[in-house]
């Protein structure tokens, strides 16, 4: 009994903000536009009985919508703008997240705890404040032309806020901690007589570092990637505030018909393809972990 | 005596021959903590050098320094006259096996014993013979796909010792290679390391916590202690004429007598217990002073009657018997409490043996049984 409610408990959890929040958008996905409270048809009725109102229900669903999107050109180029994005800026978080990783896993033991504080401890202040500060430093009066500027590095004000650059900079920055936080576990398990060995072994401190430190490293690299990627992909927030009106991305389109548009089946729509394109990542991500997991039991 | 065709291996005996290594006037320290002090000791080239001493005495630095992990504090090492100083450890002829083995733990047996040989110049059409004849020579063919992470502790041990010798280098480190694996298999390995010594010409330097294993595989052993050699010889001088009591003790099981010696011709008279005869042996020293007469338990007799030819006898009672299989350990106790151990070779059956518990017995020696020790 005991048991049976253990493994219950997780699975109703699922079931109560996953699946069933999962479930109602999926069925207003199936549904058509209306200007009603809530803004779509049909609706579920229920005089007739429960059965004979969902089958009702069923009968009046329609695939309009994937079709719709299908044949407007603007939600596939934002789908692929998105994963660009994405995918570009997990590259750019790995370029700057795996140096720092290395760099407090290297660091004197009675370091390493303070470091981590300080990678947390953006986390502690409104991400959305995080975020508008950088408007502050991005834009074209902000402290980096300033500073640019009155060190004569540049002539004229730079323009990066409102651009795609702008985005890079705050998916980079505001997903950092993901990416770094991984990769350090890697690397601090890693014996540091493992180095000495390939050394000792013939190889120079370059070839030892790629050939021993990055395979060690490669689980938690792969785990900060998907961790970064993941939300980067449907990230609404940073393109809506940094990347001005020429930032094209799935997640500020969803926004754009939920709240502009009010078009609630169209957004459900979009969002039900959103999940479709995270499912392949996010499956992947948890064999890795599995993976992980399963050598580390050995 | 041995004809000069088959001369007894004792470079160190020669004053024309170069050792391979040279430590000289070597200190090495961690912050204030003084790990080897002021060591001088030459290794010479096809030497089985056993490093013996208690944990943390500094014999994994020393191979350290060797393998160019630790820079010495102050003093040179040399390699084939050679100073190491500046010699990176990736450009010594020198191969360790790490006391943790340090094993890759992405790659399979196979490629950990061939990692060395692929960043060498070896042909690559070479590499996996080689590699084959480590896995065999390490009992290792049916574990070559696995990780390190799916073999026993006693393979992965085989793997780091495969590894190591791999590349043939000129010197070998060997950490505690065999601590790990059961008796059987552990003597096999040493004949193997020794087979290999004899054809490869490699010069050992291994570390042991087994005494019995230093004893079988060395050509020299060192004592160590705090940083320090206490002394250097082959096992056979080492086991019967250690310098001090500190080797004494640490090599085998001894009786230790403190007393005091005076000098009579070419024997020490050592007083040592009151209401005892004093102990004969003979001795180089020429004055009397402070001692310890040490003495193996085997070189003790042990009989019913009085003897009558020995020098040293002393009667006592049977305190104590440790039965060893093939040896009996016999704890004698004297009137005034000390005691003495005896071991003789059990030739009779357990059932049938002369002494037992409470017996009276006498305990003889020579005067050249034992060692007169003054530090
Ligand atoms: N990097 C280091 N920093 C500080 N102290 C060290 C360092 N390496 C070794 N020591 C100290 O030096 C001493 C000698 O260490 P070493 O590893 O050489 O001992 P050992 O003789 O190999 O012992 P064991 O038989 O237990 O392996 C020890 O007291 C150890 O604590
Ligand atoms: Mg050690």
């Amino acid at each position: 009994m005991r048991r049976l409610f253990l493994i219950a408990v997780p699975y109703l959890w699922l079931l109560a903000l996953f699946l069933v929040p999962f479930a109602i958008v999926l069925r207003i996905s199936f549904s058509d536009i209306a200007l009603a409270i809530p803004p779509y048809t049909p609706t579920l009725d229920t005089s007739e009985g429960v059965w004979a109102g969902i089958r009702d229900l069923v009968s009046q669903f329609d695939f309009e919508n994937y079709e719709f999107l299908t044949g407007d050109d603007l939600y596939w180029k934002a789908y692929l703008s998105s994963l660009q994005i994405a995918a570009l800026s997990t590259f750019f978080t790995l370029l700057v997240g795996f140096p720092i990783a290395y760099g407090m896993a290297r660091a004197p033991q009675e370091w390493r705890a303070t470091l981590m504080m300080l990678i947390i401890l953006p986390f502690w202040t409104s991400f959305l404040i995080r975020v508008y500060a950088w408007i502050g430093i991005l834009g074209t009066e902000g402290y980096l032309n300033q500073l640019l500027l009155s060190l004569g590095l540049i002539d004229a004000a730079l323009t990066i806020l409102n651009t795609q650059i702008a985005v890079y900079i705050g998916i980079v920055y505001t997903y950092l901690p993901f990416m770094v936080l991984p990769i350090y576990a890697a690397l601090e398990r890693m014996d540091e007589s493992l180095l000495e060995a390939a050394e000792d072994l013939g190889c120079s401190r370059t070839s030892a570092f790629w050939l021993v430190t990055v395979p060690l490293a490669k689980n938690g690299v792969i785990a900060g990637c998907f961790l970064v990627f993941i939300p980067a992909l449907g990230e609404f927030v940073i393109p809506s505030l940094l990347g001005g009106s020429d930032t094209l991305m799935i997640g500020k389109v969803l926004w754009e018909e939920f709240f502009s548009n009010r078009d609630w089946p169209v957004a459900s729509t979009v969002a039900v393809i959103l999940l479709l394109i995270l499912i392949i990542p996010i499956i992947l991500f948890q064999r890795n972990e599995q993976r992980l997991r399963e050598e580390e039991d050995a | 005596m041995a004809s000069s065709a088959d001369k007894v291996f004792a470079p160190w005996e020669d004053a024309y021959e170069q050792p391979l290594i040279r430590f000289k006037n070597v200190t090495k320290r961690f912050g204030d903590f003084t790990a080897i002090d002021d060591i001088t000791l030459d290794i010479y080239t096809r030497e089985f050098f056993a490093l013996l001493g208690p944990s943390g005495c500094g014999k994994t630095t020393l191979m350290r320094m060797l393998a160019g992990f630790e820079k010495p504090t102050t003093g040179s090492t040399t390699l084939d006259n050679k100073d190491l100083a500046n010699v990176p450890a990736n450009r010594r002829p020198v191969n360790m096996m790490f006391q943790s083995y340090a094993l890759f733990p992405h790659l399979s047996v196979y490629d950990n014993i061939a990692f060395g040989l692929k960043r060498s110049k070896m042909p690559k059409g070479e590499i996996p013979d080689r590699v084959e004849e480590m896995l065999r020579l390490t009992r290792l063919q049916k574990f070559a796909k696995r990780k390190p992470h799916q073999i026993s502790g006693g393979q992965r041990q085989r793997v780091a010792l495969a590894r190591s010798l791999a590349k043939a280098p000129k010197l070998l480190l060997l950490d505690e290679p065999l601590g790990a694996l059961d008796k059987k298999l552990r003597q096999d390995t040493q004949f193997e390391l020794m087979d290999i010594q004899e054809k490869t010409g490699t010069t050992f330097v291994i570390v042991t916590h087994d005494q019995e294993e230093a004893m079988t595989v060395a050509s020299r052993v060192a004592v160590m202690d705090a940083g320090v050699i206490v002394q250097v010889a082959t096992p056979g001088a080492i086991y019967e004429t250690p310098n001090s009591v500190y080797v004494a003790d640490f090599i085998g099981d001894v009786n230790l007598m403190p007393g005091y010696a005076k000098i009579s011709g070419s024997r020490a008279v050592i007083t040592w217990a009151e209401g005892q005869p004093p102990i004969y042996s003979k001795t180089d020293l020429t004055a009397g002073t402070k001692c310890t007469f040490a003495i193996r338990p085997e070189k003790v007799s042990i009989s019913e009657e009085e003897p009558g030819e020995d020098v040293n006898k002393v009667q006592g009672k049977v305190l104590d018997i440790a039965y060893l299989g093939n040896l009996s350990t016999y704890h004698v106790e004297l009137p005034d409490g000390k005691v003495i151990k005896a071991q003789v070779a059990n030739e009779r059956r357990i059932a049938n043996r002369r002494f037992t518990w409470e017996d009276p017995v006498w305990l003889s020696w020579t005067d050249t049984a034992g060692v007169v020790l003054t530090k």
